[in-house]
């Protein structure tokens, strides 16, 4: 008899019945740095492209997805997708300088080649909103995920009702795609802007986001509550105060969706660095409910 | 299933046709510790004699030869603005593993769930698994076991025999055809009455000698209702954020990712290295917010992962009860413990 044990190669192995699924954990789109558009100081707007003609045709994505972005040698990080899904193999990444991969990214030009692994998680359920009002909520660079489904609900406007996108940053020199605002308002898309802190040149208001909101829920009434969808982006102490402005006026918990974010090194439930309570925000999230969010320990 | 009963000197034999072809792992003895007691640790094994069948518990599980604590994910050739990516799973050879406890198997099955059976199966780990011929051996439990508490001292199934002394003789436990073919080598008979009898006095009086407990009733909800608990800052205080507990650990798999160009520039790595959820920046992100600041809110999440998330996610506890990481903490820090204060039984 024969004694010694044959070498199983898991990649040609053809009873794995997942042997697709393994190569795919490496496997990393190639792909081209089209353009580079500086928004603010600290953020640039990335134009990405598959190189692959096939594969940039079949790559899809839904808005609230994320992918991963890797230069070689350099570092991989999440970014959410900011652009809108019908550019099949084309995306935007809304970045901004804070480490490593992030301030070299800003160094590099047009042409550089890059690797996407994803896309990764959950969405905003769009289809689910249709016939409804949408608020489309953003504190500072939370505009970044919230640009694809605003570019979404651009692509289908006639689909929702009400559709208002409030946004707050601390100085007027953050405020992010400044250039597309008489898109979005030709668009029939309420839009209202409000900072921290004023300079000499700001005619709008001042102060915080819910401020907005107060004075918008003054105006409105109980049916449009019952038929309003929140989408709200930001950092966890703004999405707090603005998921229980909306609480207190009757938008159901179940009716707000927020976007998570914390450490990744996978994107595939593996590295566990993003967990949060009992889950992973790569794979449930990291587009969550706030009902969900309210009952996941250290959420919030 | 199948069962066979051997000589106890057929195992020798059965060893040596098995490392004539094949390279074979097993528990050898390093020297002892400060009080005179041996240590032990997986290693290749050429002779008989070098493997210690009677082992304890090896200081570190097997993980290096499945989840090694430093691998390539993929490696780069870098050309002016483009590259080129290779990926390689770091294995050219099934090893067989000779003498694992029934813990350390448990551990290997909770880690497939994750890491096989799940969304994105990680072919790193899987190109491993799927070649690891093993064979489980019974063992003697220690002081600091509570795998009976984990449901974790016997196994099922995800190896490939399993042998236990019955005192004369070995009693085997065959589950894969492999194993059944290798087992022709030698001179093995169908046990008879006599040894299904003395079998099952061996594992009764094994259940006697277990000391250590775990109450895991109603744990899931216990730990969310006590996740504001000062005992968490007890054992937060006492913790070192070492993260040797992680280390030690069998179903510890958590991982960071690094990625560096050689000093040539014409090529880069991207390197994956365990890691441990006690170490401080394990949830830290660019900009400097951290998740989890407190060693005791680290040390909280460590459990909540292993008795709490896993439990709701695989209806069991990513945790085999083998006592490695109480026996190598330093500041003494032990699950049976641990779980008991928070249950509000003792400190
Ligand atoms: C779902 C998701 C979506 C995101 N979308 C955007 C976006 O649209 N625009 C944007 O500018 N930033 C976004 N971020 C944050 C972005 O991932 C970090 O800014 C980035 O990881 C920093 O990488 P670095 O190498 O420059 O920093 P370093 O501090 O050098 O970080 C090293 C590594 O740590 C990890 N890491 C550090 N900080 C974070 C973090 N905040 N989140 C996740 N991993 C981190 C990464 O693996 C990173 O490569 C998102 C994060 C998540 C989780
Ligand atoms: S529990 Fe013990 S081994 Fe684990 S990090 Fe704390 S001091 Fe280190
Ligand atoms: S947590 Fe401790 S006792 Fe449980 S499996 Fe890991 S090392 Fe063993
Ligand atoms: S990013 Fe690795 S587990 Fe979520």
């Amino acid at each position: 008899m024969d004694t010694q044990l044959k070498f199983k190669d898991i990649v040609r192995a053809e009873e794995h019945r997942r042997q697709d699924d393994l190569g795919r954990f490496e496997y990393s789109y190639k792909a081209e740095i089209t353009s580079v558009h500086p928004l603010t100081e600290m953020e640039n707007l990335y134009q990405i492209q598959i190189i692959d003609p096939e594969e940039r045709r079949n790559f899809k994505f839904r808005p609230g997805q994320f992918l991963m972005l890797e230069l070689p040698g350099i570092g991989e990080a999440p970014f959410s997708i900011s652009s809108s899904p019908v550019m099949h193999g084309t995306v935007e990444l809304c970045i901004r300088k804070v480490g490593n991969l992030t301030n070299f990214l800003a160094k590099v030009g047009r042409g550089t080649r890059v690797g996407i692994r994803g896309p990764f998680g959950t969405s905003f359920p769009m289809e689910e909103m249709h016939g409804q009002n949408i608020l489309l909520i953003a504190g500072g660079l939370g505009l970044a995920p919230l640009r694809a489904p605003i570019a979404y609900v651009q692509e289908n406007r006639s689909r929702f009702n009400n559709v208002d996108i409030i946004y707050g940053t601390k100085d007027p020199s953050q405020l992010l795609f400044t250039y597309q605002y008489d898109m979005w308002r030709k668009d029939d898309i309420n839009l209202h802007i409000i900072v921290e802190k004023a300079n000499k040149s700001w005619k709008g208001p001042v102060g915080m986001i819910t401020k907005i909101l107060e004075k918008m829920f003054s105006k409105r009434n109980d049916p449009f509550y019952k038929n309003t969808y929140a989408i709200v982006c930001g950092p966890p102490v703004m999405f707090k105060f603005v998921c229980n402005t909306l609480t207190e006026i009757g938008i159901p918990m179940q009716k707000m969706f927020v976007s998570l974010e914390r450490r990744m090194h996978c994107g595939m439930g593996k590295c566990c660095r993003c967990n949060v309570g009992s889950t992973y925000t790569c794979l449930k999230g990291p587009v969550f409910d706030y009902w969900t969010v309210m009952n996941l320990k250290e959420a919030i | 299933m199948i069962f066979r009963v051997i000589d106890k000197e057929e195992l020798r034999k059965l060893f040596y046709i098995l490392v004539a072809d094949n390279t074979v792992i097993g528990p050898v003895q390093k020297g002892t510790d400060r009080d005179g007691n041996p240590i032990y640790v997986f290693e290749e094994v050429f002779y008989f004699k070098d493997l210690k069948l009677h082992y304890t518990t090896t200081k570190l599980p097997a993980k290096r030869y499945f989840l090694p604590f430093k691998e390539d994910l993929s490696t780069f050739r870098i050309n002016g603005n483009d590259w080129e990516k290779s990926v390689d799973y770091n294995i050219d050879r099934p090893y067989i593993f000779f003498g694992l406890h029934a813990c350390d198997i448990n551990a290997l099955n909770k880690l497939d769930k994750v890491l096989i059976e799940s969304v994105y199966p990680m072919p790193y780990y899987a190109a491993k698994r799927k070649n690891m011929f093993i064979i489980g051996f019974d063992c003697i439990p220690q002081p600091y076991c509570f795998c009976r508490s984990m449901g974790a001292d016997t196994v099922l199934h995800g190896f490939d025999m399993y042998i236990t002394d019955i005192g004369n003789r070995y009693f085997i436990e065959i589950l894969s055809d492999t194993a059944y073919n290798f087992i022709k080598t030698i001179n093995a008979k169908e046990p008879k009455e006599s040894d299904h009898v003395r079998y099952m006095k061996t594992v009764a009086e094994k259940n006697k000698k277990f000391t250590a407990h775990v109450d895991t009733t109603d744990l899931t909800k216990i730990l969310d209702m006590e996740f504001q608990s000062e005992v968490w800052e007890y054992w937060g205080e006492k913790c070192l954020a070492c993260g040797t507990c992680s280390m030690v650990c069998p179903t510890c798999y958590c991982y960071g990712v690094e990625e560096n160009v050689e000093i040539d520039l014409r090529s880069a790595r991207k390197t994956k290295h365990l890691y441990s959820c006690n170490l401080i920046d394990f949830a830290e992100v660019a900009g400097g917010h951290n998740f989890r600041f407190e060693r005791y809110v680290r040390l909280k999440y460590r459990y909540y992962h292993k008795h709490r998330g896993f439990v709701e996610a695989y209806e069991e506890s990513l945790c085999v009860g083998c006592g490695r990481c109480g026996e190598a903490c330093l500041a003494g820090i032990t699950v049976p413990e641990v779980i008991a204060s928070v249950r509000g039984e003792e400190k």
